[in-house]
């Protein structure tokens, strides 16, 4: 086990990535009770929406730097956009119907939104290679190697997380948000815009996905149309383990999450092949041990 | 009633006769038609082979329709198995079940031909395999409907083997996808390295869609080989060789059939790409007896995509399908039974001989190395003179 560190920072980089798509899921709950399941085809989205950015960055002649920045700003900008397009025309005249219908609603506009790609991005079938934008090459510490580019994203997913929770809690709209998941009707009372609130609270999840699929795509430096369809079952999974609802507890689902998995493969590696199976089963006895998750239990404030 | 004049009964005659004259003037210039399918993966990640192997399928049905001698005119119904085993059972199962189609020439992934072997034994449709290198296909069972052109991975490991001792590398790690296909890759690439005296030290398995590899190149970046093993199909090789790159790992590459062709590089892109080592049962095209024929007609037929390294067997599993039929028409039990006495039958990828499995004996395993984003016979690349070197080199 010479390479600890070398697994921590892998399992960081996952975790960052799962606890990103986590914030998301529990950030619908949280506030409209909506379990969001197109989340991770919003998220892949993103991803293609910002390859097409560093193509047109390219093509004007950008230097690397500013394809960077274009493509994070409209990957962000496009799954805000389709994130509160979804709230504003689908999820809200569905609000009064059986929950039931709103996942099937969701799961749906996540399957369109796949399929789309699919048909309609050139080569949409294959995997799409991702321009490298972030510095190559890494330092040795000890037998570990750390990646540069990881290091990087790693900082930058910390820091998305702050902002949104910083936004949640110190900012004027985080207040209105958290008043709606309070207590709708009242909040209404009291002058809150809830035909405002409820798209921008689905925009700022969207955009969490949008960077989840930027971290993903430089990470990776491969993006394919089918890439949300496990992350959105394992972000899902991390935000009921840490408690739906609960900001922290979705963030410390998809680093357990990631933690599980990285560990079968240090442990065992030639059981690598089941490393999901081992983190599915594992974070079952987790749910069944706490029904409500890790820490939805201790504070009940949701979002 | 009025009467009708000499003149106007002729014309009545004539015109009523016309008719009758053409319809079999035409029908005895007109061919049945016969229909035979393909199928591969036209979607999804292993789709560029799929399309290839499509294309060279749809080429020699084309060429064979415009022989004047052909007995009947072909068409190809073409499905899409996904390269997914439960996709590929689906599509079998309708293709066998309608007996208009007489014959099929079915896959290019091992786990979905291994899946629908039993398919066309119970419905008792031929077909000729055009690409997937799985022993099991043809030798688990002995199926006469079965057979199959391309090569089996039991001769590529050998020689993959042979060569890389011949370099003198001796530490190894095995790096496969978790299915029958990579699993069996494992197998036979085991089986010979420890047989020729190497070491290896360690063996990872992975699903092939699995995206991120880290855990496992961390591993492998402890264990330190000096050659990392493939056996799998192109997305994930290319994603190993990405991610390899990504965590500052300099193994020399050794892969085989699975990520031959222009996909591989493309993916991983030339620069990556470069070195990489890959055993392949079939000579490149300009060394097969009809590579030249089949290149120059693949390029006027005007596809936009490359027939990747298994398109000229697609060709030919086409090819002798249609001989085939014309030799003894159209029916699944005749065809079956001349198919198993296939022996020394020219080809563009040279004498196709099925033995007792179906199982033709007689590709030729070659050595490649990518070179400046192509992939060169070994024996022609710049690494033989010196001028290059592979990576790790003892």
């Amino acid at each position: 086990m010479g390479m600890i560190g070398q697994h921590l920072l892998n399992g960081l980089m996952q975790g960052t990535i799962y606890g990103l798509v986590a914030m998301g899921f529990t950030i619908f709950f949280g506030v409209m009770n909506v379990i969001k399941f197109s989340h991770g085809d919003v998220l892949t989205l993103g991803a293609f929406g910002g390859l097409v950015a560093v193509w047109a960055a390219n093509a004007l002649g950008l230097s690397v730097p500013l394809q960077f920045i274009v493509a994070l700003c409209v990957a962000m900008a496009l799954t805000a956009v389709v994130g509160a397009g979804i709230s504003h025309f689908l999820i809200m005249p569905l609000r009064n119907a059986p929950p039931l219908n709103m996942l099937l609603m969701t799961m749906m506009v996540g399957t369109a939104i796949r399929e789309a790609i699919r048909l309609f991005f050139p080569n949409g079938t294959n995997p799409q290679r991702f321009p490298e934008l972030l510095p190559a090459g890494g330092f040795n510490i000890g037998p570990s190697f750390f990646r540069t580019d990881a290091i990087i994203l790693i900082i930058a997913g910390a820091a998305s997380i702050g902002a949104v929770y910083w936004i949640i809690n110190h900012s004027k709209f985080g207040l209105a948000m958290r008043a709606v998941a309070e207590d709708t009707e009242t909040a209404r009372v009291m002058g809150i815009d809830f035909g405002r609130i409820i798209p921008l609270t689905f925009a700022l999840g969207s955009i969490t996905a949008g960077f989840a699929g930027m971290i993903y795509a430089l990470y990776y430096s491969e993006i394919n149309y089918s890439m949300g369809l496990l992350l959105a079952v394992i972000g899902f999974t991390a935000a009921i383990v840490g408690g739906l609802g609960n900001i922290w507890g979705a963030i410390i689902g998809g680093y357990l999450f990631a933690g599980l998995q990285t560990f079968v493969v240090a442990a065992m590696p030639s059981m690598s092949d089941y490393k999901n199976v081992f983190a599915f089963v594992l974070i079952i006895v987790l749910i069944t041990w706490r029904p409500t998750g890790l820490l939805a239990e201790r504070g009940s404030e949701r979002v | 009633m009025g009467t009708i004049s000499k003149r106007g009964l002729a014309a009545l005659a004539v015109a009523s006769v016309l008719p009758l004259a053409f319809g079999s003037f035409s029908a005895a210039f007109a061919k049945d038609k016969v229909k035979i399918a393909f199928v591969g993966p036209l979607t999804g990640a292993i789709s560029p082979h799929g399309i290839g192997g499509r294309n060279s399928a749809e080429l020699a049905v084309k060429l064979m329709n415009a022989e004047p001698n052909a007995k009947y005119e072909y068409e190809l119904v073409v499905l899409d198995d996904e390269c997914k085993p439960n996709v590929g059972v689906q599509v079998v199962t309708k293709i066998a079940s309608d007996r208009s189609i007489i014959a099929a020439i079915p896959h290019y992934c091992s786990a979905t031909a291994i899946a629908t072997v039993d398919i066309f034994n119970r419905f008792k449709m031929p077909m000729v395999v055009w690409a997937a290198v799985l022993p099991e296909i043809t030798y688990a069972k002995k199926y006469p409907e079965v057979h199959r052109v391309s090569g089996i991975l039991i001769g590529q490991n050998r020689i993959g083997a042979q060569f890389m001792k011949a370099r003198g590398y001796k530490k190894f790690v095995s790096f496969a996808d978790s299915t029958d296909y990579g699993k069996s890759m494992n197998k036979y690439f085991t089986q010979f390295t420890l047989e020729n005296g190497n070491e290896i030290l360690g063996s990872f398995s992975v699903p092939p869609d699995q995206q991120d590899l880290s855990a496992e190149l961390t591993k492998i970046k402890e264990l330190n080989p000096e050659v990392i093993y493939f056996g799998g199909l192109t997305p994930l090789g290319a994603r190993l060789r990405t991610q390899m790159a990504k965590f500052g790992i300099n193994a020399q590459l050794e892969g085989n059939s699975g990520i031959m062709g222009d996909a591989f590089v493309n993916a991983a892109g030339p620069e990556l790409a470069e070195g990489t080592l890959t055993f392949f049962d079939s000579p490149p095209m300009s060394k097969m007896p009809g590579g030249k024929m089949f290149s120059d007609a693949y390029k006027a037929a005007g596809y936009s995509e490359p027939p990747e390294a298994y398109g000229p067997f697609a060709y030919v599993a086409t090819r002798l399908v249609m001989e085939t039929i014309e030799k003894v028409g159209p029916d699944r039990a005749k065809v079956t039974a001349d198919l198993g006495d296939v022996k020394d039958r020219p080809s563009i990828v040279g004498p196709v001989t099925f033995d007792d499995h179906g199982q033709n004996i007689t590709p030729l395993t070659t050595s490649y190395v990518v070179q400046d984003g192509k992939w060169v016979v070994w024996e022609e690349s710049e690494y033989v003179s010196g001028k290059r070197k592979l990576k790790n080199l003892p």
